[in-house]
């Protein structure tokens, strides 16, 4: 995976000769006049950790509860290795998954928990000792394995969930949310080790998730989802530097917004956002009618501050600094132009606080380059 | 930790006083010498030596217990799958309807549900005796059973059967391995309450018993007609006894198992955190 510091770039949804894993191939999930999910078509790869993304009720639990056998499509077909899965109950599928609750069974022990499943396929008694005892390992809980879950916590029950899951060796794991009832630093460290996991195993996952950062991080393509469609699959660094439209780029991690009429000249184009203020300019390899309504999309922290106008920089703009937000590390500036718009701007304090050279009521100059930003159709 | 208030003193041991006074006299009164019930000749524990030797009220504590067991046993099954259909099936055509109608005998009066099986066991033509009591007591105790059972159903967390089902359960096996171990304290005291009130039903099995059979209550009811005797007193001692021995060690039961889980999880957190 290319985030993982492997070598070798893995992208098989690049190589058109790839056989797809699981093929989504125009499906409709309706309840009643609800539509959960839109005439969807995705192909997602063995070994991929892949992430689905979105708002509650944007139909991404549907999904995933489609690959479980819990809900069956109103039109439409899921392929899993090129079978299609429909007519097979849940107990029957070669797809695990890890659920929210975590569903631990509060009468079984660990063990017995981890076992389950695979003394349902009818194993030799060694052979599901075995296995047990490797997931145990795997998972680092040997030592619990005799307690019953209301007796440990629940970073250790969100691991005996996971072990449990890929105790039957699934061709595919779904993972509902589970980090969701982890802190924040518990769950960034159990995030590396599902991604640890999921390349020791080689098992195919997909996340379901609403933290963007969770996604981010662990998995190699991400879906973005709004009212059952994805509206972006792209891969991490993409789908933030690359977004394809306004709900995308504003759906992951913070965006100015400039909305402006374009006009284009070749690769350049300078929007016209209010009176009185310069345009913007940008480059872009899309077409814009002259005049047409665009947006313009720019990450905080490719914004800078200066007290002069600099020379280097392609879109410069003066403003006065409304709010500062100090979280530490970096801190976010909010700029107030002349005509209202308020332009955030994320600067690493590389001083101690008490050396800050701008505060409130300062006027300032925001700039960025021509690239940083990106030019979206509206 | 507040201080006890005169108040709260009285009016507790009102309480109590109202509800087992009544009980504490016919305990008294049980290991009384006199035959005479009223009169205290000293102590003695001859009544529970002639209730032994009573074969008529021996015949009919053994039938009691014959329809409690098996009465209280079917209605638990029956209550548990009526209880387990109404959560779990969502919406089907007529579910109002059924659920409705399961709990209706829980407020029809019992003469009303007497009389009615008594026509319908005649029409039927079957004879009285055992198996009748048995079949009216499963009918009104399973709606007492399918009450307990699908309040402990309503808070079951759906994900644990679909969990069941994803590691490879058939609907069945999901049942039996999951759902009905973790429901098993509310099944059992679903049992309990069915046992308990078929034990001491009166009016219905009045209705429903044949010549050939008769329950304690019945015999007990139709011998204090005659008066009431010492050897009564004793054989109702006998019954508090039992009861209270029941619902005191169930409770018990549960409320440690319930102690012991939350002293668990805290250990755990603390372990964690």
């Amino acid at each position: 995976m290319a985030q993982n510091g492997n070598k070798q770039v893995f992208s098989p949804w690049t190589d058109p000769s790839a056989k797809p894993l699981i093929q989504f191939k125009n499906v409709t999930k309706k309840f009643g006049e609800f539509v959960a999910i839109d005439d969807l078509s995705i192909d997602i790869f063995e070994r991929e950790f892949f992430a689905l993304l979105g708002p509650s009720g944007c139909g991404k639990t549907t999904l995933m509860r489609m690959l479980a056998g819990f809900e069956t499509p109103t039109t439409g077909t899921i392929l899993l290795s090129g079978q299609d899965i429909s007519p097979i109950p849940p107990n029957k599928r070669a797809v695990n998954m890890m659920f929210q609750s975590y569903a631990l069974f509060p009468h079984l022990s660990i063990w017995d928990n981890i076992a389950f499943g695979l003394r349902r396929e009818g194993g030799s008694k060694d052979a599901i000792a075995a296995r047990v005892e490797d997931m145990l390992r795997l998972t680092r809980l040997t030592k619990f394995a005799r307690r019953k879950p209301h007796q440990i916590s629940g970073g250790q029950r969100q691991r005996v969930a996971l072990a449990r899951s890929l105790a039957k060796a699934p061709k595919l794991l779904l993972l509902d949310e589970p980090l969701g009832a982890l802190d924040k630093k518990l769950r960034q460290d159990t995030q590396f080790e599902l991604m640890d996991i999921q390349e020791k195993t080689g098992t195919t996952f997909v996340i379901v998730t609403h933290d963007q950062e969770e996604a981010m991080t662990v998995a190699s393509r991400v879906a973005v989802m709004d009212e059952g469609r994805m509206i972006q699959v792209d891969t991490p660094d993409r789908i933030y530097e690359a977004p394809n439209s306004v709900y995308v780029a504003d759906f992951i991690g913070e965006v100015n917004i400039i909305q402006g009429s374009a006009s284009q000249s070749g690769d350049t184009v300078d929007i016209t956002f209010a009176e009185g203020q310069p345009t913007i300019r940008g480059t872009t390899d899309k077409k814009f009618a002259n005049g047409e309504k665009i947006a313009f999309a720019i990450r905080p922290e490719k914004v800078s501050i200066s007290a002069e106008k600099p020379d280097d920089m392609e879109n410069a703009l003066q403003g006065k600094i409304l709010d500062i937000a100090y979280l530490g590390n970096i801190s976010t500036y909010h700029v107030e132009l002349p005509n209202g718009q308020i332009i955030k701007s994320q600067i690493a304090n590389t001083r101690r606080i008490s050396r800050r050279i701008f505060t409130w009521e300062d006027t300032v100059w925001v700039s960025f380059t021509d690239t940083a930003g990106i030019l979206l159709k509206v | 930790m507040r201080r006890f208030s005169w108040f709260n003193a009285t009016a507790l041991t009102l309480g109590f006083a109202f509800l087992y006074l009544p009980m504490l006299v016919l305990i008294f009164y049980s290991f009384n010498k006199s035959k005479l019930v009223t009169v205290w000749a000293g102590f003695s524990t001859q009544w529970y030596g002639e209730l032994f030797r009573n074969e008529a009220f021996l015949d009919a504590a053994i039938n009691t217990l014959k329809v409690a067991v098996i009465s209280s046993t079917i209605a638990t099954v029956l209550g548990t799958m009526a209880a387990y259909v109404l959560i779990r099936s969502g919406r089907f055509a007529g579910r109002t309807l059924f659920s409705g109608m399961i709990y209706a005998p829980l407020v029809m009066p019992e003469v009303i549900t007497g009389l009615s099986l008594l026509l319908l066991f005649i029409g039927i033509g079957l004879d009285r005796g055992i198996l009748t009591i048995v079949l009216a007591h499963t009918t009104f105790a399973m709606c007492y059973v399918s009450v307990v059972v699908s309040s402990r159903l309503m808070t079951f967390d759906r994900s644990l059967e679909e969990a069941a089902l994803d590691l490879g359960c058939s609907a069945f096996e999901a049942f039996r391995l999951v759902t009905l171990p973790i429901i098993a304290p509310a099944v059992i005291s679903g049992w309990l309450l069915a046992f308990t009130l078929s034990l001491d039903d009166l009016v219905i099995a009045s209705f429903t018993a044949g010549p050939s059979a008769t329950t304690l209550p019945i015999k007990i009811f139709s011998a204090v007609r005659l008066g009431v005797s010492p050897e009564i007193n004793a054989l109702s001692t006998i019954m508090i006894s039992v009861v209270a021995v029941g619902v005191i060690s169930a409770s018990l039961i549960s409320k440690r198992a319930a102690v012991q889980q939350k002293r668990d999880e805290q250990a755990a957190d603390r372990a964690a955190g």
